[in-house]
């Protein structure tokens, strides 16, 4: 797929990759066998009927198309662009036995850009109204997912959401050169308009709690998303120029932080950056620092490059744009200056021992191994826990040892009654299209519930 | 959303009087609660503490100081206007119980947020003694809604032009003298009174809570910036508090924190323009 070239796209945060063209687009698509079970189907948590969407565009009938993604997705234009594909549907494509599988996510997001371009959104045929009320709680793709199925099924369905805009991890995670900010709001306003009320700037368990909707609401759905960052309880964490990914990336995206001073919020532009993690977020906050002017990017990982948990289209991206990796590097210390600003970070070099539980090689610290390496500002991105606000303020809800909410894997029903819940508030960070598959779960379980109940 | 300013009014020198119209916060709303407030489409989300509400009205009250850029849009509002983000409450909200004898003492725009806390305090049956401290007595406000709240009010001026003359290191002395010993200090203001107030009580052994106000963003807990260390462990002053014990606080690492972006928004504001126009 056609990018921007590393030296144009580290000066901005336009997207990076640019969509396929048509006839790129026609082409790729009838490489597909069209098999008769096809197993691309089985890998898509959200069970796109894949080969055919793509039958559509090979007989070049995209509106076709759109209209078979969106029978199970209804954000296609943000799954094509940040599902994990190669771990997914791509992953079990027969055409990659031999060689590349299909690029199923390019393709989605072709369908799902072409369909914006027209201009004309089409809206799926709707169920009469059946007078029960659904209240979604975050509108993240879980919930948004959860209000896109309800409300066709004729369900009355609003949405609170804590944050002013919508998206979640979507808006304030995912940053800018990845996922335009524009298309998700595209999607939320695609929802909007079937119907769905959204409230914003409203903190279930606090505005109101989960118990007092529950007197007007006949069932719930909590798709809360992840909350407080973890650190890595080292010295230093909290010197002045550490930030949680989480922080740093608000900032940037929610915030338009890049934007200082036509925005209000602030985001600092050191010089000399180290980000901590290995994952997806690791790689958007070191590519964002990159693009905020910082001489040198660092990203330390305490095990080898083929552990590291990121998509390797994002990892090479990275490379690219110049992020140094500090591979087999644990970081031990943050050491501050007299003004309580970072200045240095203590390492130690890092082997690799046995598989652990995770089954991937365990790092194992090189004794008398360590080093200082000068840095004006630290980034941890090591993870987050699920938010701790429905949790804490909903008596009665069975949570997990790590805080998360528990549910039935068939239904995302939770230990109380009408209520659900779905995404990274049960699984942890996790992705945006399992995240989906929750919502489509919960959304069938809700409706059956409703339905049975007179 | 938009929501709708009742009052903006300066009722001290660059202490600000803020009713804004939002039902849903004025329902549920509790003593030691905040809100998060953005004045524009372009500004930044600040926490103010709210200082009052009226929940038939469904409208509340904050006090703020106007310190930099994003205050200073607020203080610009008038009545009429909308600002587009009002989200609330946040926070846990101040324990109230019957402690006995409680001291709350406010400075600053904390005079307006212990106020509600004095309140409820008093209705819950406790000895309520507050002590407003300011510079001077034309920075005092709301004196009368405390001698309504209180069994007895303390003033404190720097300059002595009203009550005592001095500072809040004379609080105990002046409980002694009035032969009172609390069972619990409450202190709402700025970082600096609350911290002098948590190093005066601990040699006397008073529990002593404070209710900070660090950084933050999203006041839900999901960006991490309100951090501080408390009692050596790491805590987020948007979920966990914003009330803590003020003993267990690392104040120097909070003093610092709180400094993060000066460089960017605070120094600016220092330098004059007025070399640009030679
Ligand atoms: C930087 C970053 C990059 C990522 N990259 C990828 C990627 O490339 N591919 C991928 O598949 N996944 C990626 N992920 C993970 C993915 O974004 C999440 O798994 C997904 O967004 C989870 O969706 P969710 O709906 O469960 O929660 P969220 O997206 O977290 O949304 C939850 C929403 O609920 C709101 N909320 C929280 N509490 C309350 C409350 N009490 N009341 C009202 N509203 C509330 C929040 O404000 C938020 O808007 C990334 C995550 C991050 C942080
Ligand atoms: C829980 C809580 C309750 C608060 N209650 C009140 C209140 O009732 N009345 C009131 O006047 N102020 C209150 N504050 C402080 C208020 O949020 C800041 O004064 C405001 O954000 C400053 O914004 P600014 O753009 O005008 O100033 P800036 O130019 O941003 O900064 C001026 C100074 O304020 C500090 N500051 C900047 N942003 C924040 C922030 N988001 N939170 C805290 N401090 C910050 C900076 O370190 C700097 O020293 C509260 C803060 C918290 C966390
Ligand atoms: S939603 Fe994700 S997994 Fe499913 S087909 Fe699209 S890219 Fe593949
Ligand atoms: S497995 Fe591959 S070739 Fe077969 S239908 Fe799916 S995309 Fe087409
Ligand atoms: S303000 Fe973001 S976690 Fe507290």
């Amino acid at each position: 797929m056609p990018k921007q070239t590393p030296w144009e796209r580290i000066k901005n945060f336009e997207e990076v990759a640019l969509g396929y063209p048509i006839e790129t687009a026609v082409e790729e698509a009838s490489r597909c066998l069209q098999c008769k079970k096809p197993f691309c189907n089985q890998g898509c948590p959200v069970g796109i009927d894949i080969p055919g969407f793509i039958k559509c565009i090979v007989e070049g009938d995209i509106a076709s198309g759109v209209k078979k993604i969106k029978e199970t997705n209804a954000l296609p234009a943000i799954c094509g662009r940040v599902c994990p594909q190669e771990e997914q549907c791509e992953k079990m494509c027969v055409v990659g036995k031999k060689g590349d599988p299909l690029s199923i996510g390019r393709l989605e997001r072709f369908v799902a850009d072409w369909e914006a371009a027209q201009g004309k959104i089409e809206v799926p045929d709707m169920a009469p109204k059946t007078g029960k009320k659904v209240a979604i709680v975050g509108a993240g793709p879980a919930g948004v997912t959860v209000a896109n199925d309800l409300i066709i099924l004729g369900h009355d369905v609003t949405i609170f959401e804590a944050l002013h805009e919508c998206g979640g991890v979507l808006m304030y995670g995912i940053p800018e050169f990845r996922l335009p900010k524009r298309i998700v709001n595209r999607e939320v306003e695609y929802v909007r308009s079937l119907g769905v009320k959204i409230y914003t700037d409203f903190v279930v368990g606090k505005t109101r709690t989960v118990d007092q909707l529950l007197k007007e609401f006949d069932a719930i759905f909590v798709g809360s998303g992840a909350g407080l960052p973890w650190f890595m309880e080292i010295p230093g964490e909290n010197l002045n120029g550490v930030f949680s990914a989480n922080e740093y990336l608000t900032r940037v995206n929610l915030m338009k932080g890049f934007r200082f001073p036509e925005y209000d919020t602030p985001v600092k532009r050191p010089s000399r950056v180290a980000v901590v993690g290995g994952g997806n977020v690791a790689m958007d906050s070191a590519r964002t620092a990159i693009r905020l002017g910082a001489d040198e990017v660092h990203l330390v990982y305490r095990r080898s490059r083929t552990e590291l948990p990121a998509r390797i289209e994002e990892v090479e991206n990275a490379e690219e744009e110049g992020v140094i990796f500090d591979l087999l590097t644990l970081p031990v210390r943050l050491i501050g200056d007299e003004r309580g600003w970072i200045k240095e970070m203590e390492c130690l070099r890092m082997e690799l021992g046995e598989p652990d539980s995770s089954g991937r090689r365990k790092p194992i610290p090189v004794e008398g191994s360590n080093f200082i390496v000068p840095f004006d500002a630290a980034v941890i991105a090591i993870g987050n826990s699920p938010n701790p606000l429905i949790p804490m303020t909903t008596p009665g809800l069975e949570i997990s040892k790590k805080g998360g909410i528990v549910t039935s894997a068939e239904t995302g029903q939770t230990s109380r009654p009408n209520i659900w819940a779905g995404g990274d508030i049960v699984r942890g960070a996790a992705t945006v299209i399992s995240a989906m598959g929750d919502g489509r779960i919960a959304a069938a379980s809700i409706h059956k519930h409703l339905m049975n109940k007179e | 959303m938009a929501y709708k300013i009742i009052e903006r009014r300066m009722i001290v020198p660059n202490l600000h009087e803020f009713i804004v119209e939002a039902p849903a916060v004025a329902e549920s709303v509790k003593p030691g609660n905040f809100v998060i407030v953005r004045p524009d489409e372009h500004g930044e989300r600040i926490p103010l503490s709210v200082a009052d509400w009226d929940r038939t009205a469904g409208t509340v009250t904050s006090i703020f100081m106007q310190v930099g850029g994003s205050t200073a849009k607020l203080a610009r509002l008038k009545p009429g206007n909308t600002i587009p983000t009002y989200v609330g409450p946040l926070g846990k909200e101040t324990v109230i119980q019957n402690f006995g004898a409680v001291l709350c003492l406010g400075g600053c725009y904390g005079i307006g947020s212990i106020y509600p806390i004095a309140r409820a305090l008093k209705e819950a049956g406790n000895k309520v003694y507050s002590v407003l401290e300011a510079r001077s007595s034309f920075l005092l406000y709301w004196e009368d809604k405390f001698h309504k709240v209180s069994d007895k009010v303390f003033i404190i001026t720097r300059d002595g032009t009203r009550g005592k003359k001095g500072h809040i290191g004379q609080i105990p002395e002046m409980l002694q003298q009035a032969g009172i010993v609390p069972n619990l200090t409450i202190v709402n203001g700025c970082t600096f009174q609350m911290m002098r107030m948590s190093q005066i009580t601990k040699p006397l052994g008073w529990k002593t809570i404070v209710n900070m106000n660090p950084i933050m963003i999203d006041g839900t807990g999901m960006c991490g910036v309100c951090r501080l260390s408390v009692g050596g462990k790491m805590k987020f002053a948007c979920v966990d508090g914003p009330d803590f014990d003020g003993h267990e606080i690392d104040w120097e690492e909070f003093l610092a924190r709180r400094k993060s972006y000066n460089p960017e928004e605070v120094d600016p504001l220092r330098h004059s323009s007025c070399r640009s126009h030679f």
